[in-house]
Formats: C-alpha cells, sequence, structure tokens
C-alpha cells in the first residue's frame, strides 16, 4: 500500500439537528483511485464535500500530507474536481474553461497555452479549443471539465457523480479514460457514485457508505466477495438467499431441502434447530449437469433474462427463489420458462450474514 | 377556426389603436407648426433650443451614474441572495417592490427633510451633493425593474456550481463575480440598464423637487408653454425608450448559451 496521503479523521457532518456523517476515519495512499459508494442519503457527497472545502465539518479533521485542511477555504486546498452537471462556464471557449485556473494562479499566458494544449492532447479534443461549451456533447463537457480540474496541477482529484449525465455506452467509455488519465497522472482521485458496477470497475478500494457510516472499505474483490455486512452483500452486485435449519452447530451443518450440508462459513454464534439464512452470488450458483456441488437443489426455470453474455435464471424452489447466471452460448438455447433444472452450489462459496 | 382567428385580429387591431391612434395624431401634430404643410419645423426647433441639448446631456449623464450604481449595489446583493441567503428572497423582493408603492413625491420629500442643508448629511447642500443624491433616488427608483432583471438572469446560470467550480480553481469572490457571473448575465444586467435609462430619462418629480436641470422638468416646462414642441418632444421621448427595448431584443440575441447539445 501506498503512503498515507489524505486522512479523514473521526469526521462528523450535521445539518441543523440531523446528523448525516457519523465520526467517519479513513485513509487514502498517494496515487490511490478510491470510490465513495453508497445509495441516496448515505452522506458520500457530503464527504467529498468537505474534502473540497465546501462543507465545514462539524467535528473531526482532514489532514492531507500532515496537513490539516479542515479550515482551509476551497480556493487554497490545490484540489480539482469534477461536478455531476459539468460546470463548464457558459461564457469561455473550451481554451479559457481549461486556462482558468491558470489564469486565476498567475500562471504566464505562453505556459498557460501550452498547459491547456497539453490537457487538450490528454482528453483527445486538441482542436476543439475556440468552441463553446453548448456547442460539445455531454461525454465532450465532462472531459473539458476533467482537463480544467487537472490543469493547475492539483495533488488531489475530486469527482462528484461525473458520469451520471451521461448515456450508457458514453459512461463507459468515459470512465475507462479517467482511470487511465488518473493512472498516467498518478493522482489521488475520489470518485462519488451510487452505481456499483462503476465502483467495482473503476477503483483501486471502495467505501462504501449507509446512512453516514462506514460499512466496509476495501479492494472491489474483497467487497465484493467478503461483504462485511448484509447491506454490503445485498448493495454490491446481486444476491440470493436460501431458508435452512441449523442441524448441528458443531459440526457447522445445516439443512436446506432435506439435505445436510456443511457451510464453513457458519458462525460459531449459531445455535442447533434455529433458521439461517444462507446468501451466495449468482454466479457461485450452476446447473448441476456433472459438475460436483455438494448442494444440490431441484427446481423450475421461472424466468430467464437474456443480458447479452450472460442470461439469469430466476430458478423457483418451491420456499425460496434463486438467481443464477449462465454464460451465453450461440449454439445452445437457453432453458425455457417451466423447464424443470437441478442446480447445485459448492458450500464453501455460501456467506451466512448477520444484521 | 376561421371565426376565431377573425376575433383574434379583431382584438388585435382595437389594441393596436388604443396604443397607435394617439402617437399618430400626436406625431401629425407635431408635424403641423408651419401652417398649410407638414414639416420637421418643431423638431428642428427642439432640437436647435439649448435647454434642450443641456437637460438632455445631463439626464442621459444621471442615467449612467444610475445604472453604475445600481449594478454596483443589484448584482452582488441577488448574486449572495442566491448564493447564501436564499431564505431571505422574498424579504428582498418586498423590499425591492417598495419603491413602486411609495411615490416619488413621499420619496423626494424624506430625502428633502433627511437631507437638508442642516442636516448632519448636507446633501442638499451644494450641486455636486444634490446630484449625487438624484442617482442615489433613481436608483432606488429603478430598483424593482433592475433587481427582477438580474434576478432572472441568475435563474438562467446554476450559480452555485458555477461558483463553486471557480472556487475550487482558486478564485476569489471578486473574481467569480467579475468573470463568471457578470459575463452570464450581461443581457439582464443590460435589460435592467436600458430600463433604468428610460425611467431616468422621463422622471419629473425627483428632479424637479430637488431643483436639477432634468430632461423631465424640461418637457413639463415646454408643454406648458409651447404648441408644437410638446409633441416633438413625446415622440422624441417615445423614439428614446423604443430604442432602449429594441437594442434589450438586439442584446438577448448575444446571451452566452447554457444547453448542451444533446447526441
Amino acid at each position: 500500500m501506498a503512503e498515507q496521503f489524505l486522512s479523514i479523521e473521526k469526521i462528523v457532518k450535521s445539518f441543523g439537528g440531523n446528523t448525516v456523517v457519523h465520526g467517519v476515519d479513513l485513509g487514502f495512499g498517494k496515487g490511490e483511485f478510491i470510490s465513495l459508494l453508497g445509495p441516496s442519503g448515505c452522506g458520500k457527497t457530503t464527504i467529498l464535500r468537505m474534502i473540497a472545502g465546501f462543507e465545514r465539518p462539524t467535528a473531526g479533521r482532514i489532514v492531507v500530507e500532515g496537513k490539516d485542511i479542515t479550515h482551509l477555504s476551497p480556493n487554497q486546498r490545490k484540489i480539482g474536481m469534477v461536478f455531476q452537471a459539468y460546470a463548464l462556464f457558459p461564457n469561455m471557449n473550451v481554451a479559457d474553461n481549461i486556462g482558468f485556473g491558470l489564469k486565476v494562479a498567475g500562471i504566464p499566458r505562453d505556459k498557460a497555452r501550452a498547459r491547456v494544449a497539453e490537457m487538450l492532447a490528454l482528453i483527445g479534443l486538441s482542436g476543439f479549443e475556440k468552441r463553446f461549451p453548448f456547442e460539445l456533447s455531454g461525454g465532450q463537457q465532462q472531459r473539458v471539465a476533467l482537463a480544467r480540474a487537472l490543469a493547475p496541477r492539483p495533488r488531489m482529484l475530486l469527482l462528484d457523480e461525473p458520469l451520471s449525465a451521461l448515456d450508457a455506452k458514453i459512461r463507459v467509455s468515459l470512465r475507462e479514460q479517467i482511470r487511465a488519465i488518473q493512472r498516467e497522472l498518478g493522482i489521488t482521485t475520489i470518485f462519488v457514485t451510487h452505481d456499483q458496477e462503476e465502483a467495482l470497475s473503476i477503483s483501486d478500494r471502495i467505501v462504501v457508505l449507509n446512512a453516514g457510516k462506514v460499512e466496509q472499505f476495501g479492494t472491489p474483490f474483497e467487497v465484493y466477495n467478503r461483504p462485511a455486512s448484509r447491506f454490503v452483500a445485498t448493495f454490491v452486485g446481486t444476491l440470493n438467499t436460501l431458508q435452512a435449519t441449523v442441524a448441528d452447530a458443531a459440526k457447522k451443518t445445516v439443512a436446506i431441502d432435506g439435505q445436510v450440508v456443511t457451510i464453513p462459513a457458519l458462525p460459531a454464534t449459531a445455535r442447533s434447530g434455529e433458521t439461517v439464512a444462507l446468501t451466495m452470488r449468482p454466479e457461485a450458483i450452476a446447473i448441476a449437469n456433472g459438475v460436483p456441488r455438494d448442494i444440490v437443489l431441484d427446481g423450475t426455470v421461472s424466468e430467464v433474462n437474456f443480458l447479452g453474455s450472460v442470461i439469469r435464471l430466476k430458478i423457483d424452489l418451491g420456499a425460496n427463489a434463486i438467481n443464477l447466471d449462465i454464460f451465453n452460448d450461440q449454439h445452445t438455447p437457453p432453458p425455457a420458462h417451466g423447464t424443470p433444472v437441478r442446480i447445485g452450489i459448492a458450500s464453501g462459496d455460501v456467506l451466512v450474514l448477520d444484521g | 377556426m376561421k371565426r376565431s382567428r377573425l376575433w383574434a385580429w379583431s382584438l388585435f387591431g382595437i389594441g393596436a389603436a388604443y396604443f397607435l391612434i394617439p402617437l399618430i395624431a400626436t406625431f401629425e401634430f407635431s408635424l403641423r407648426m408651419r401652417r398649410g404643410a407638414y414639416s420637421w419645423d418643431a423638431y428642428a426647433a427642439v432640437f436647435a433650443d439649448p435647454r434642450f441639448q443641456a437637460t438632455f446631456s445631463y439626464s442621459a449623464f444621471i442615467a449612467l451614474c444610475t445604472i453604475v450604481v445600481g449594478i454596483l449595489l443589484v448584482v452582488p446583493a441577488a448574486y449572495f441572495v442566491r448564493l447564501r441567503l436564499p431564505h431571505l428572497r422574498p424579504i428582498i423582493e418586498f423590499v425591492t417592490l417598495l419603491p413602486l408603492i411609495i411615490p416619488p413625491i413621499i420619496l423626494v420629500f424624506g430625502y428633502i427633510r433627511l437631507y437638508n442643508s442642516s442636516s448632519w448629511l448636507p446633501f442638499t447642500g451644494s450641486a455636486l451633493a444634490t446630484d449625487l443624491l438624484l442617482v442615489f433616488a433613481y436608483a432606488t427608483l429603478s430598483l424593482p425593474l433592475m433587481y427582477r432583471a438580474v434576478d432572472t438572469g441568475l435563474r438562467t446560470i446554476d450559480v452555485g456550481t458555477l461558483t463553486e467550480a471557480a472556487t475550487i480553481l482558486g478564485a476569489n469572490q471578486v473574481t467569480i463575480l467579475a468573470r463568471i457571473i457578470l459575463p452570464n448575465i450581461l443581457i439582464a444586467v443590460l435589460s435592467g440598464a436600458f430600463l433604468t435609462f428610460a425611467i431616468v430619462m422621463g422622471e419629473f418629480v425627483i428632479a424637479s423637487l430637488l431643483s436639477r436641470p432634468a430632461f423631465g422638468p424640461y418637457l413639463q416646462l415646454i408643454g406648458a408653454n409651447r404648441a408644437y414642441e410638446p409633441a416633438a418632444l413625446a415622440i422624441i421621448s417615445f423614439i428614446i425608450t423604443w430604442g432602449a427595448m429594441g437594442t434589450i431584443q438586439l442584446l438577448a440575441r448575444f446571451a452566452p448559451k447554457t444547453a448542451a447539445r444533446i447526441d
């Protein structure tokens, strides 16, 4: 892990009597790409705005490279920021927008011009200098906003849901471009999003937030495969739940649909005879056609969703219903609605979540 | 369909006649100075009058000063209210409407009482100070129009986000106002400015009671003593006002465009 660059220490933010951030403690390394992920109202944008200096924390402090910046005004923090609504200055052309921060900083005109050209090349918009924001598409505007934020060489980049206003295809290409630029410049970046796929694909580490508290802070792999709480498991990705009865708590066995299987993840607090919820990702379940799995269940296909490379099937198991993903095979059509199927689950892939 | 169109055109015709007939009659009358023939004599007499030139120039100068004071007062105030104190907007709107509720005669008597030569702020003690008082009075009088024009302009841009975007790039409040906010609401500000110009050019009560050589009192003086020149002056005043309105329309075409291309 890189050295500690930004520390958010026991930060609290209240608006009137309503506390939206509850004592959040986080530390980010230099050059890391961090995503703040959570549903609307979880406090992710408030944390970002406190880092930018647009909101003053009610308690706690923000430290960058060992210096407390909690009470520094936003124009003294040397931070770049890209907003959801682009926020390009409508009265200025692309070159003037990108050069604004340089002009404010008193950079000589020829140096500023060279830097603007460098930034335009970086975002692939060379030749667009004289265009005005209204002459650009949403994706182009957001790239200009990114160049404008990076031009004054900030020590950190904040991205406040920069892809939300764009259509799906541009979102994917722009997020790849953002990540490539971030890697090239090695700039510490904090990215706010409510889109879990976006966060998983782009980040070095993800902070999952819920109701102003950190639910989990880890790599995309950890967050997806080893969710720290039921909230994380359900918010990030799709989760199946099967109701089972603990057969022998000491041996970590449970009974599902008449089968007794060992669940390594069964917590020590489980008691024999009680009902537990076993959870698993759709890709951890397979149609049991020869693949050895220790939990085998019979059901019928109740829904078929063709998603392109993947087909999601909903299997009705009587008391339970689960989703499973199979790869699309262009020579084999997916099972039809009502087809009886046998599914297999590896007990090692099963999670038992509390809360 | 045809019947409703006929009605619409009839109503439009009645409305147009209501405004145009007195105007055409005034114009026609202003051309009758020379007996038995139409001529521009009344206009020539007005333009040749040194008092016309003096009062017109004086009022135009006072109008320009009023516009400057109005912009310096209203733009930062409307901006900060929209940005930081949005809950105060109803109060500010009410305050800016007061000059429409309080007649100018009350306003000017208040000024004379407060700022007479024996008060501790004797604005009426000298011609220059009285001119200053006149500018302030006109700035107050034009406040409802100027504030609404600027506020409408601010409504068309995302003041909060643009301010934050400029702030994080290192700009201070003065830079943001001068380089970001003002250029983006310039057309709205100019609309307010031209309306202010039109008001100041025709204002009579305050200028008269403060004894200033303005265009309004001159109009009244000519109207009381001449026959054809007042009609010519009325037409000139109309042209000034319409010219100001036309310029607003013309400038609106150059407003910064904020909408993104959709593709």
